[in-house]
């Protein structure tokens, strides 16, 4: 391998390449949106007081780090984001381990579970503030609602998909359904359960931001919601631009535990 | 003296809404002590059936399954099972895997565990203790499922077809391995397969079956008369072909009973 062939040099130029292009195109993208969106704020082909402008989010951004208002924002919402997440983990594995464990039950609640999924969770969170009050319980309740029924479905269904020889390999070592579950069905599920729970991060995010829509006095949701109210709509935008970043950092921070987790197995 | 294993009169069907398959019907036959006995028969015949019911994973409907002549049930036999694939586990290394049964049933004893690591060094996987399944060739995986069969020293080994997921090459290797190593640990073995070759090479009673519902057709002993008994040597002794074609016309005798003339209608049925 110390020597190794022009065409598979070239080849591999050629790959590292398209890779900077890729890269490239994508940052000349982002910027040219930003040019545009400000030129057309200072020529005054939109209007900067309902669109803002970048240079505006930047100004609302640096005052509101030098008042310091914007961090207990940014930490309220990815604190009730990672509880309501943890809960999601937590409580969706328990579940599914528990619908593996008895099958006839799951077999009565199945169809409950499904309605449950497909209702529009957004549709509980009023509820949830007269039950709960309007703090921070609701709004993690409200995050943990929008992602529990889809994973507790989604792990389920992997579990159940564990080949079963694999399952009666260990009953013919004398295990029984306890040695199973953690011999085999755990274990052979994990990249399920980390995909599960990277798509469940983003949707916690969304499940706390509607409960900070209508029951907050602190947290992104709140900034947009007030910042709407009282037509400071850079603070909208501003907040908006933090989800996007916040949902990145979530998404790639799973993303890595994911490929550290499986990286010994694809060997 | 009771053999080690005897099936007396055994019945069993399988039941779906759509309606009962018999399996097995009066299936009938002993092994001794350190005997190997090969099932053959056509496939679906019910011959993994046999083996799942001597297991304990399925009780027989009718008749008895007796170890040493007690109708202990197959759960507290200490029996040995080798499923069509290995099944290693991927996260497992190869000795998290070969120790695997030890684990489930709690006997993690050092002189258990330095048991396991004297049959890793003898059958050439010592190198590999710390691999993934994923680096071992066909061979050498299934030499580790053997191995992690072996651990829990069985009084009783069942070959389910532990060949017929490998190509032909290692398979015949493989097989020379297997039947060896069965041989050296003097263990008593069962072997379900369709290969007749395979059956005659490996075993010291060839047992026949009928196609579904399966009955015992007729019991081959082989006595190839080798001095250094091995599956690959069995397969150039004189009397080998002798034995391969006797099975074969037993198994085709068979067929030709569908064909009889009271049988076409269904013959007529499938062209």
């Amino acid at each position: 391998m110390s020597q190794t062939s022009n065409a598979q040099t070239l080849f591999l130029q050629r790959q590292k390449r398209s890779k900077i292009l890729i890269q490239a195109a994508r940052i000349l993208l982002l910027l040219a949106f930003l040019f545009l969106w400000q030129i057309s704020a200072d020529w005054g082909w939109i209007d900067s007081f309902i669109f803002s402008s970048p240079r505006k989010i930047m100004q609302t951004f640096y005052e509101m780090c030098c008042d310091q208002s914007l961090f207990t924002h940014i930490g309220v919402t990815l604190l009730e984001t990672l509880v309501s997440f943890f809960f999601v983990v937590v409580l969706g594995l328990l579940a599914a381990v528990f619908l593996w464990s008895f099958p006839r039950v799951s077999k009565v609640l199945e169809p409950y579970l499904v309605v449950l999924n497909s209702l529009p969770k957004s549709a509980l969170a009023p509820l949830l503030i007269v039950w709960l009050g309007a703090n921070m319980k609701t709004i993690i309740v409200a995050g943990l609602s929008v992602a529990i029924f889809g994973s507790i479905l989604n792990l389920y269904t992997g579990f159940l998909e564990v080949d079963p020889e694999k399952l009666k390999l260990i009953y013919t070592l004398g295990g029984a359904r306890r040695e199973a579950l953690f011999r085999v069905v755990l274990p052979s599920s994990l990249p399920l359960i980390l995909s599960v729970m990277k798509v469940n991060i983003g949707l916690c995010l969304v499940g706390v931001i509607i409960g900070e829509f209508i029951g907050a006095r602190q947290g992104l949701g709140y900034l947009i919601i007030y910042g709407s109210q009282v037509f400071k709509l850079d603070w909208v935008l501003l907040s908006i631009v933090l989800l996007c970043l916040i949902a990145m950092l979530l998404y790639s921070t799973l993303r890595l535990i994911e490929r550290r987790c499986l990286r010994r197995r694809s060997l | 003296m009771h053999p080690l294993l005897e099936l007396k009169d055994v019945c069993f069907s399988y039941h779906t809404p759509q309606g009962e398959t018999v399996a097995l019907s009066h299936i009938s036959f002993s092994v001794a002590q350190g005997e190997f006995l090969a099932i053959v028969g056509p496939s679906g015949c019910g011959k993994s059936t046999i083996l799942n019911l001597i297991c304990g994973l399925l009780s027989p409907e009718k008749g008895e399954i007796l170890f040493h002549g007690e109708a202990s049930g197959g759960r507290t036999a200490n029996i040995g099972y080798m499923l069509q694939k290995d099944h290693l586990l991927e996260w497992r290394t190869i000795w998290q895997n070969v120790i695997l049964g030890l684990q489930i049933q709690r006997l993690l004893a050092p002189d258990r565990l330095q048991l396991v690591r004297e049959m890793l060094k003898t059958y050439g996987l010592e190198k590999f203790r710390d691999a993934y399944p994923s680096q071992l060739s066909g061979g050498m995986r299934q030499r580790a499922a053997l191995i992690r069969t072996l651990a829990l020293q069985p009084d009783l080994l069942l070959l389910d077809e532990p060949f017929s997921a490998l190509d032909y090459q290692t398979r015949l290797n493989v097989g020379d391995d297997i039947g060896k190593i069965i041989r050296r640990e003097s263990k008593t073995a069962v072997l379900v397969t369709h290969d007749i070759s395979e059956a005659v090479s490996m075993a010291d009673k060839v047992l026949i079956l009928t196609r579904r519902p399966a009955t015992v057709k007729s019991l081959i002993p082989i006595q190839l008369g080798l001095t250094e008994p091995s599956p690959l040597a069995a397969r150039n002794a004189a009397e080998f072909k002798m034995y391969f074609n006797l099975i074969w016309k037993e198994l085709n005798d068979h067929v030709s009973d569908v064909e009889r003339p009271d049988a076409v209608p269904a013959a007529a049925k499938t062209q």
